[in-house]
Parts: structure tokens; C-alpha cells; sequence
């Protein structure tokens, strides 16, 4: 049986489920999140009106038995944070279900006429349009709660808070964790609100009784997957108790801030005098200390094997919240002067529960602070800037578009985005190749779309200087494009880690895409396949409208010198074009 | 002279008297390299996959300086 394509239309409240279409077969996960949306969204269409599209889809490898870490799904759309295509993956329970049921993608499309709030139940038998007017208003905490009161089998739940529902720039989509709650995102660039556009709440994903996944070549699939999971559990990074696995995500706060490269105080400095006190060493001390319901090692989906989410506990034991990510420790933390941890959990559960992506969050909080409204460090008065949001405030609703509107709102002219998303957790004046990778990215400023940090900081896939120049556009390229495949194949970018040292891994998840699907795909072909999803991207971009000109770096990191290297960013535009010089032919 | 080492991550085991990112302060003969001191502190040369000085990647034949900041950094990724 092939895999289908389910389009729900929200002006009807209609589904039909399509045959996957010739054009789009061989796709899977990113790959086809961005070939929908290049076909089906009129690239300078408003994100929020009746001409964007939500398209979820799970992996190529999603579903299958024992593939290793590989539940993640993608989200794609005209992102209105950005006005790029957007493809955001997130981990918890919604890959293997949507992929056991026998879909390739789901295209949510359409608007309500009625302005009401639906939620959708999608089982083998169909979609069912349910009311949800309990629902609206409500944090994701409640919601998952009250889904998996209502459907006792644990099914996914894939929801937005209420940022999303007020079409809010920085919403974005929850999918529930193992433990039914809201601690996995596809955070970033505001798909939240796309779907809060299609006037969905929530949707409900039970794969009982699915078709499950068909498989091409079964003793390819167990030979590759194989020696990816032998890579994955011999490599330090990825292995049991092994970096990941022990500290963490945030195992990085203090080897970048020993770097010099940990953005600080709204991107003024590169290095925070309390590191240490925001680190996963320290999480996973805190863990140990408090014990009761906090844990190090927990795993954000089922047949995870690498396990680097963590669960945070109060003083009592009790959760606070899963995850405290690098990223999310850095953005409420180190980006805001911030070194308390129990507030940086307490910040990172409000996100969680209003339906905000840490990283915007928290580069939006810095803002605030750099014009003035609250001083760096001001933990409570951090705290606090939840609560104008969640009562949608003006003030709240300003917070939450994020960086570029709270930036205008109080006159900040230290404003790190790229294409209107927000820098991540590296400093692009001390680690130059993900300066590149930030500004010629077709997402915006985005870490995970070609991670150079591996051979720039950690000596993975090689070793190269941070500070040196040479060389980084092709580094970033091929990361770039590494990762366009591997976010099509359902694994977690993780896998990328121990693959990219450990050559047989990389044949081993080259194989059981193939093994999957039957498609004429080696380790080889990875680079080439993954170009090709990214020129579909760029295309995309540029039908709306996005030049070279938009590919750069903000101003202010070619004058600031950033401490402690007081380096500027000085790479040239024709360096940062030289990027994408292959799709004009060129 | 004097440089002071940090040790971060799973390579905290070799050294678990020291706080999170507290350095241990070693003297050291004029002329030490970096791997000298690794040996020195005991510290497995397979897991050490990174080294800095004062913030710069180093090797283990360069040679330390009076006041250097020295990290040593096992594997290490994330997101």
C-alpha cells in the first residue's frame, strides 16, 4: 500500500486522503514538507491568511521497528516570523503514529469561517472534526492533560498554546513527550501560529490499528540500521553514559563559554561569569541532589537511544519542567545575565505552557532588557514579562512576535536575527562557520541547519579553527546539506554526531533509507540529496521575494567587537553568496 | 609557573574535587607542553578530544605559558 497524502480542508471541515503523487514519492519528512509548500503555497501569500498551509510529516525511517532515535516529525509552511519556508522537527510521540497509519504528510488548509477552535482526532478510520471550545485559551500542560484523559491509549497530541491562537509570530507547535506533556517543540519561526490560522487547537494522533509502514528491502534495513546503532552506542558523545546521555544538550554552556563564543547579555559579550551555574553539569547535579522526580538521560520519544532530554526537579523532587536544553539554559539564561537555574526552569515551563520557542524567547527577554524595560540579571522581573503575555497584554502581545518587534518596540538597534529569526546559542563573531550558516540558511539564523559547531568547537567530523575564515562556506554547505537529508529521514539530527566519525554509521543510515523505500540511496548520495531539498527552499525564498542582500549578518556584528576574542564578524558578501552559488548555476 | 587548568563534562571524573568550572591551579617547569600536563593530571588521552588555551583551540605539543588558561575537552555536541 502506498503512502497517502491526508489533506484537511478547515473551511469545510473535510478530509480526503490522496495517493502520494509521483512528484513527491520519494520524499520524506523535510524533504517533503518543502516540496508541498513550494508546490501548494503561493510564496508571497500572507502567513496567516487562507493561502499558507501547515504540512506535518514524519521521516522516511519513522515507524519502523527499532530504527534507533529516529521520532522526529517536521513541520513546514510560509513562516511568519521569517516570510521564508520554514521546516521546524520536533521529538515526542507524533512520528511513528502519523507514519503507522499509513501517511506520508498531513496539509492542513483552509480557515473556519466561523472563527471557532477545533480539535481533530486522526485514527485509521479518518479525521474527526470535534468543537473545542474547553479547549481554546488554555496552556498545553492542560490540554495534554485533558487529551489523554479523554483518549486513555496515550495517543500524540499535537497542539499550540496561546500565543498560537492569537497568531502570535513566535508561537510554536508542542508534541507531547513519553510522559503525555508539552515538553517537546517545533519551536522555531512561528508555525504555531499557522496552525492557530487554521483554526486547529489541537490534533489528536492514534496509530491503533494502522497499516503500519511498508518496507522496500527488510535485510537492507536491519543492516543499516545496525551499524547506525553500533556507531551511536560506541561513539563518547552519543554512547550510555556518555556526554549526551549524562549532562545533556547542556553538556555545551561552559566549553562554549571557554570558546569565548556564548552570546551574553543580548549578544554583547562572549563569555557569561555564570556558566557554571547554568550548565548541564550542573543540571545533572541539581538532579542527583533533589532526586524525586528529576531525571538526566531521559528520552524525548520511544527507541531513543541516545536519551539527552533531561527532567528538572524543584526543591522538593517535584518536576518543573522537561527540558532544560542548551539552547533554552542559554536564551533565559546566559542571553539575559541570568545564572539561577530553578528560574531558568520555571521560564522554561511558562514557554512550554503558553506555546513559545525558548530560543525567541528568551533573545526576546534580552531585548526588553538591552531598552531598558527591566536590567539584565532581574530574574523575577524575567519571570514576570510571562505574565503580560499569557494575559495578552499589548505589551504581552508585543513580547510575543519576538525579537524584531520587541526591538522596534523599544528602540534597540542590537538586534541578532537573520530573515527575522533570532540567533541561537553561538556567537557568530567567535565561531565564524555558523555565522555562515546563519545568514545563508534558507530558515533564518538556525543552528541545527548546518551545524559547523561539530568540527569549529567539539573536533566531530573533523577539527577546524573558530576563528579562522577559510574555508567555512563550503563547511557550511555541507552541513547545510547533511542535514536537509537527515532531517528528512525521521533520525535526530544527533545521529549526525556519531556518523560523521564513524564511517560506517553513515553508510548504515544511508541503507536503511534505502532499506525503507527502495530508493537508490548510498552514503554518497547524502550531500547530493540533501541539495536538492535546500534548492527547492531557496526557491521558495525566492519567489518571496529574497535576495542575497537578505543572506547577511546584522550590522552591528561588523563594527562591536566581541569580547573576549574582539573579533567582528568581517567575512565578505561574496564569501556568504559564494554559499548558494550552485543554485544560479553559477 | 603557574596556569590554571579547567576540566569540564565526563572528564570532571579525573578531578572530582574541583566545583564546576573551578580551575585547578598547578606549577609547572617552564617548557611543560599541554600534553605534559594531561599526563600529569591523569587524564585518559582518548577522552580528551579538544584542548584549549586562553580560549583558542591548542594541541598537545604546544607549550604552556605562565598565567595560561588551559581546558581540557572531552566529546561533546548538542543542540
Amino acid at each position: 500500500m502506498s503512502r497517502k497524502i491526508l489533506r484537511i480542508n478547515m473551511s469545510d471541515q473535510s478530509a480526503v486522503y490522496e495517493d502520494i503523487p509521483e512528484k513527491w514519492s520519494k520524499w520524506a519528512g523535510r524533504g517533503l514538507t518543502s516540496a508541498i509548500v513550494l508546490d501548494e503555497v503561493e510564496p508571497t501569500c500572507h502567513p496567516l491568511g487562507p493561502n499558507n498551509k501547515l504540512v506535518i510529516a514524519p521521516g522516511w525511517v519513522s515507524g519502523t521497528p527499532a530504527a534507533p532515535s529516529s521520532g522526529r516529525t517536521s513541520f513546514g509552511g510560509k513562516s511568519p516570523l521569517t516570510g521564508t519556508i520554514k521546516e521546524s522537527n520536533s521529538g515526542g510521540l507524533s512520528s511513528k503514529k502519523i507514519a503507522k497509519l499509513g501517511l506520508a504528510a498531513i496539509i492542513l488548509e483552509g480557515e473556519p469561517q466561523n472563527g471557532e477552535w477545533y480539535q481533530l482526532v486522526i485514527t485509521k478510520d479518518g479525521v474527526e472534526f470535534k468543537d473545542a471550545p474547553d479547549l481554546a485559551g488554555k496552556g498545553m500542560y492542560e490540554v495534554d492533560e485533558i487529551l489523554w484523559d479523554q483518549y486513555p491509549n496515550k495517543p500524540a497530541v499535537i497542539g499550540i498554546g496561546p500565543v498560537g491562537e492569537k497568531k502570535l509570530s513566535n508561537a510554536g507547535i508542542s508534541v507531547n513527550d513519553p510522559e503525555g506533556k508539552p515538553g517537546r517543540y517545533a519551536g522555531r519561526g512561528g508555525l504555531g501560529a499557522v496552525m492557530g490560522a487554521r483554526g486547529v487547537k489541537a490534533i489528536v494522533v492514534d496509530d491503533e490499528g494502522g497499516p503500519g509502514v511498508d518496507i522496500a528491502d527488510e535485510d537492507l534495513l536491519k543492516q543499516g540500521r545496525t551499524k547506525l546503532r553500533d556507531a551511536i552506542m560506541e561513539h563518547d558523545l552519543t554512547k550510555p553514559d556518555g556526554g549526551l546521555n549524562t549532562y545533556g544538550t547542556n553538556v555545551l554552556m561552559n566549553i562554549i563559554n571557554e570558546a569565548g563564543g556564548l552570546p551574553t547579555r543580548n549578544f554583547s559579550a562572549g563569555q557569561f561569569e555564570g556558566a557554571a551555574d547554568i550548565s548541564g553539569e550542573r543540571v545533572a547535579e541539581m538532579v542527583e541532589k533533589r532526586g524525586g522526580e528529576g531525571m538526566t538521560g531521559h528520552g524525548c520519544h520511544p527507541g531513543c537511544i541516545i536519551q539527552c532530554s533531561n527532567i528538572y526537579p524543584d526543591e522538593e523532587g517535584e518536576a518543573v519542567v522537561s527540558v532544560v536544553e542548551y539552547e533554552t539554559a542559554w536564551a533565559l539564561g546566559a542571553n539575559c545575565g541570568i545564572d539561577d537555574l530553578d528560574y531558568v526552569a520555571e521560564m522554561t515551563y511558562q514557554c512550554n505552557d503558553l506555546g513559545l520557542d525558548t530560543i525567541e524567547a528568551g533573545n526576546t527577554i534580552a531585548i526588553a532588557m538591552e531598552g531598558g524595560q527591566i536590567e539584565f540579571g532581574d530574574k523575577e522581573a524575567a519571570l514576570a514579562l510571562f505574565d503580560e503575555i499569557r494575559e495578552m497584554s499589548p505589551l504581552g502581545r508585543i513580547y510575543g512576535q519576538g525579537v524584531e518587534a520587541t526591538a522596534k518596540a523599544f528602540g534597540v538597534h542590537r538586534v541578532p536575527t537573520v530573515k527575522g529569526q533570532s540567533m541561537p546559542a553561538y556567537e557568530p563573531r567567535a565561531i565564524k562557520g555558523i555565522g555562515v550558516t546563519y545568514a545563508t540558511s534558507p530558515m533564518g539564523a538556525d543552528h541545527t541547519a548546518g551545524y559547523t559547531i561539530a568540527p569549529e568547537i567539539a573536533g566531530v567530523g573533523g577539527k577546524v579553527d573558530p576563528l579562522d575564515e577559510e574555508g567555512k562556506s563550503d563547511l557550511s554547505l555541507t552541513f547545510q546539506a547533511a542535514t536537509a537529508f537527515v532531517d528528512s529521514t525521521g533520525y535526530c539530527l544527533f545521529i549526525a554526531f556519531p556518523i560523521l566519525d564513524i564511517s560506517s554509521g553513515w553508510e548504515g543510515m544511508a541503507e536503511s533509507v534505502a532499506g525503507v523505500t527502495g530508493l537508490d540511496i548510498t552514503g554518497d548520495d547524502v550531500i547530493d540529496v540533501g541539495k536538492e531539498i535546500l534548492r527547492m527552499e531557496r526557491e521558495f525564498n525566492k519567489k518571496a521575494g529574497f535576495t542575497a542582500q537578505d543572506d547577511r549578518l546584522p550590522e552591528f556584528m561588523r563594527y562591536e567587537k566581541l569580547p573576549p576574542h574582539n573579533e567582528v564578524w568581517s567575512m565578505s558578501d561574496e564569501e556568504l553568496d559564494q554559499v548558494y552559488a550552485w543554485t544560479n548555476g553559477k | 609557573m603557574q596556569v590554571e587548568v579547567r576540566v569540564f563534562a565526563t572528564l570532571r571524573r579525573y578531578l572530582p574535587e574541583l566545583d564546576i568550572g573551578e580551575p585547578k591551579l598547578l606549577e609547572v617547569p617552564q617548557g611543560t607542553t599541554l600534553g605534559e600536563i594531561r599526563e600529569q593530571l591523569e587524564l585518559p588521552a582518548e577522552e580528551v578530544k579538544v584542548i584549549m588555551r586562553n580560549n583558542r583551540q591548542a594541541d598537545e605539543e604546544g607549550l604552556a605559558q605562565d598565567g595560561d588558561r588551559i581546558t581540557y575537552i572531552p566529546a561533546v555536541a548538542g543542540g
